[in-house]
């Protein structure tokens, strides 16, 4: 496209000469340029996959150096690396990728659009997310992971033995992949709405996702600041946290908990989006209380800037700054609570079918709030003053982000793995993963609540026998390597699926939203005509009417333009009232102009780490570096978004 | 076919009618403000600090710092000048101003150049201590700032005289307008908080 002959008239651009623009749909190639969303969501999930395997190898090592006492699996050093490495991961590399996966994928299709609003600032998210969770693993052959914990307090963070030169630029990266991520979601779920798609006629995932985003584009740049301050203080040898030259090292503490809070939302909100979608799916209901829903997520995205020094208490902040935060922190737990109990009454009364997803969804809520619960017991000053540090924080931290987070995640792997592929997850083996699982990370994690009770701090590499400590540990691992069972049993069944899956149609679930009105998996422009939206549960409205005691009839063939088939079947778009749009006279798909694929974002990203690297290690570096970005930016600014 | 890359590249037809590439550049603008309001933090908690060796109340000279200020904010209004004459199609006047608004924070980067070098001589480095630490990390942060700025006008620049900049792109200039009067504003604060509150004693 280089040379292109004719140009066409009114087009002012000229072309560039340096790259043939990417042509290729299939192929390698075609991954590694694309920047339609869909794509870039399995990217997204796969690579989040992957760390997790990675991460839960880190939590096995963990679990076996503690599974009796005085263990010696690991060296001390080694066991900071893990829990360090164990808990960025975790939160950096899996659960915000794999929520960052779904959003890709799903919020184009649920609010009726062809594509995200800056499809190559997306590729960039994924390319620069992927760096960076590289750059950071490439610690362990370069000098040796981070050891200082994933929360970095100063001045252990400083020591040389902590190793947190990389994790302060692989912090930075990873945020820089965010930051432009959080935007572009914004942006999309602001102006790319399908006409009719009021912002109370989104779905709740999506409200959840625009939440989300706007914590990460307020608590993101805050944990910037600190890890630039981190890295300074370590190459460059500046005082931001050195005691000695006038600083105070509470000073991280509070830049990280300002980020560091608003994140633990950034975790949750995302799975408790999923969780709303999928109860009112499977009790064929609609979601109780959609609008209070949608507010309690939003009261708990503003709400969650109020609380972080919960995470402080043991500072020595003084009386009257620990009794506010105590406060907020028990206030938060009202939105949260309302939406548990809006989750319940969307069960109640429904016409309930137990399949995979909502037994996900349910472990989710079950989860949840036992580790809201024992969250609520950290508020109270005194009893977290017994808490901190000790094994309890553990319980409940994994209680939320796991019995929370990946409960709600893997919800939403069975729920949209249709949609995604095409095939249906075998639901017989999903239920064997699940209850492994659930009995799994309950015997991992409930046991940790009596072994803090007792007094076992956290991040001891080994303790002594006598303690009273050695059962509920032996427990745990055998817990832990439970979860590990139940993941293989999940991968079987993605191999088995992938080879002999079921195929699913445009609507295994009869769900209700509108990714589910086009085929699976969607092609690459998602809607041949723009939805016109109507109601909230535009899908649901299109294949059903109320009778006159309330009851659902099907809308017959012709109906409004609605499905010509039962429900279930699989069928063209008929979404709402009626569709507008080019139309698809041409034939599929034609007359549609998709953004076209593009190397730069890739380049872009390429230059983040190189930099990283000439930071570290040498000038020539940096250099480099600077450069691959600068001609990444400058070929993304002059190449036109779509060729014509 | 032209109208369908207009359509993306303007982002035509959106929910707001705004665009999209201006509604991303506010969302930028409004991360860059909790940037900003960190590192600010951070020297705010310091500067009243019992530190030993040279601070910057000590070395800093207030009427040098306000002329420079002066010269950054002016430039606002050449950048403004800026996108009123592509607005109405008057594209030497667009490089005109492009390349006055880049003269200008030019003129600032430069006196800030001078400055540090001049602190460094006095005796002030980034390791002297943690207000001297906290100084020269909030303006250098705000220094490169305005270095992406000149960067972006430049090529602003660039691509009008190559005929990459017709009328219709004039939101480039908006976008790149908005980001320049961001750091103008952020200067503002920075300078009052550095500069012009008299340490406590």
């Amino acid at each position: 496209m280089a040379t292109v002959a004719s140009e066409p008239e009114g087009v002012a651009y000229r072309r560039r000469g340096v790259f043939a623009r990417p042509k290729a749909t299939t192929g390698v190639w075609s991954w590694i340029t694309t920047v339609d969303h869909k794509r870039i969501g399995k990217l997204y999930g796969v690579t989040a996959f992957m760390f997790f395997l990675v991460g839960g190898l880190e939590a096995l090592l963990i679990r076996s150096q503690l599974a009796r006492p005085n263990g010696h699996v690991v060296t001390a050093e080694a066991y900071n690396e893990l829990f360090t490495m164990h808990g960025l991961t975790m939160i950096f590399l899996v659960v915000m990728p794999l929520s960052a996966a779904f959003f890709n994928y799903m919020i184009p299709l649920m609010i009726g659009a062809r594509d995200v609003a800056f499809p190559r600032l997306n590729a960039f998210s994924y390319w620069a997310f992927l760096f960076g969770g590289l750059f950071l693993y490439s610690s362990f052959v370069l000098g040796g992971a981070p050891a200082g914990g994933w929360f970095g307090y100063a001045p252990l963070s400083e020591q040389p033995a902590s190793h947190m030169h990389f994790y302060a630029l692989g912090l930075l990266i990873l945020g820089i992949s965010s930051t432009v991520a959080a935007i572009n979601f914004a942006v999309t779920i602001i102006n790319m709405r399908a006409p009719g798609m009021s912002l109370m006629r989104m779905p709740v995932f999506v409200w959840m996702t625009f939440v989300v985003s706007f914590l990460l584009i307020f608590a993101l740049p805050v944990l910037t600041v600190g890890l630039f301050e981190l890295f300074f203080d370590l190459r460059f040898g500046t005082n931001f946290f050195v005691v000695a030259k006038g600083a105070d090292p509470v000073l991280w503490e509070h830049l990280f908990w300002l980020f560091g809070h608003p994140e633990v939302y950034i975790l949750i909100l995302p799975a408790m989006g999923i969780v709303s979608e999928v109860l009112p799916v499977f009790s064929r209901k609609p979601l109780f209380g959609y609008p209070v829903v949608v507010f309690s997520g939003i009261a708990i995205g503003f709400m969650g800037w109020g609380v972080w020094a919960h995470h402080m208490f043991a500072v020595g902040l003084g009386p009257v700054a620990n009794s506010a935060f105590a406060l907020s922190t028990m206030f938060i737990a009202v939105p949260t609570g309302v939406k548990i109990f809006n989750w319940l009454a969307t069960l109640h009364g429904g016409d309930i079918r137990f399949r995979t997803p909502l037994l996900f969804a349910l472990g989710f809520i079950a989860m949840f709030t036992i580790g809201g619960l024992s969250g609520v017991t950290h508020a109270v000053v005194p009893a977290d003053y017994q808490q901190t540090d000790t094994y309890y924080i553990v319980a409940h931290f994994h209680y939320v982000l796991f019995g929370g987070s990946i409960f709600g995640l893997f919800s939403g792997i069975y729920y949209w793995w249709p949609k995604m592929t095409g095939k249906l997850l075998s639901e017989a083996v999903g239920k064997v993963h699940f209850w492994l699982m659930l009995i799994g990370f309950n015997l991992t994690f409930g046991p940790m609540h009596i072994l803090g009770l007792q007094g076992m701090p956290r991040r001891i590499y080994t303790y002594p026998s006598g303690r009273g400590w050695n059962f509920w540990n032996g427990v745990s691992t055998i817990g832990s390597f439970l979860i590990a069972t139940s993941i293989l049993v999940f991968l079987g069944n993605v191999v088995w699926t992938i080879r002999r899956g079921k195929a699913a149609g445009a609507d295994p679930w009869d769900a209700r939203t509108l990714e589910w009105s086009i085929p699976s998996p969607p092609p690459p422009h998602n809607f041949d005509e723009i939805p016109v939206v109507a109601s909230i549960d535009p899908h649901w409205h299109a294949k059903y009417a109320e009778g006159p005691e309330g009851e659902l009839v099907p809308v017959v063939a012709g109906g409004s333009n609605g499905p010509d088939q039962g429900p279930g079947a699989e069928h063209h778009p008929g979404t709402g009232t009626q569709a507008h749009g080019e139309g698809d006279g041409d034939g599929h798909g034609h007359g549609i102009h998709m953004p076209s694929p593009s190397y730069f974002p890739l380049i872009a990203a390429l230059g983040l780490p190189i930099l990283a690297y000439g930071l570290l290690f040498s000038t020539v570096f940096i250099v480099d570096g600077v450069i691959t970005i600068l001609v990444g930016l400058y070929g993304w600014a002059l190449e036109p978004s779509a060729e014509p | 076919m032209a109208t369908h890359i207009k359509a993306v590249e303007h982002g035509a037809a959106t929910s707001t009618g705004l665009s999209n590439a201006k509604l991303g550049m506010w969302a930028f603008l409004a991360s860059e403000c909790l940037l900003f309001g960190a590192l600010i933090s951070t020297f705010l908690l310091y500067r009243d600090r019992h530190v030993t060796g040279l601070t910057p109340q000590k070395v800093y000279d207030i009427p040098y710092t306000s002329v420079s200020s002066f010269v950054l904010l002016m430039s606002s209004l050449t950048m403004v000048l800026a996108l009123a004459a592509i607005q109405r199609g008057d594209h030497a006047k667009l490089r005109t101003w492009l390349v006055a608004t880049a003269l200008l924070g030019m003129t600032f980067i430069s006196g800030q150049v001078y400055e540090f070098t001049r602190f460094v001589q006095d005796g002030m480095t980034i390791k002297t201590n943690v207000i001297a630490t906290s100084f020269f990390t909030l303006t250098g942060f705000h220094g490169a700032h305005v270095t992406v700025g000149i960067l972006m006008l430049l090529s602003l620049f660039g691509m009008s005289l190559d005929g990459r900049l017709p009328v219709e792109r004039a939101e480039a200039v908006e976008l790149v307008g908005l980001y320049w009067h961001f750091v103008d504003i952020v200067w503002i604060v920075i300078f009052t908080v550095v500069y012009l509150i008299p340490k406590s004693s």
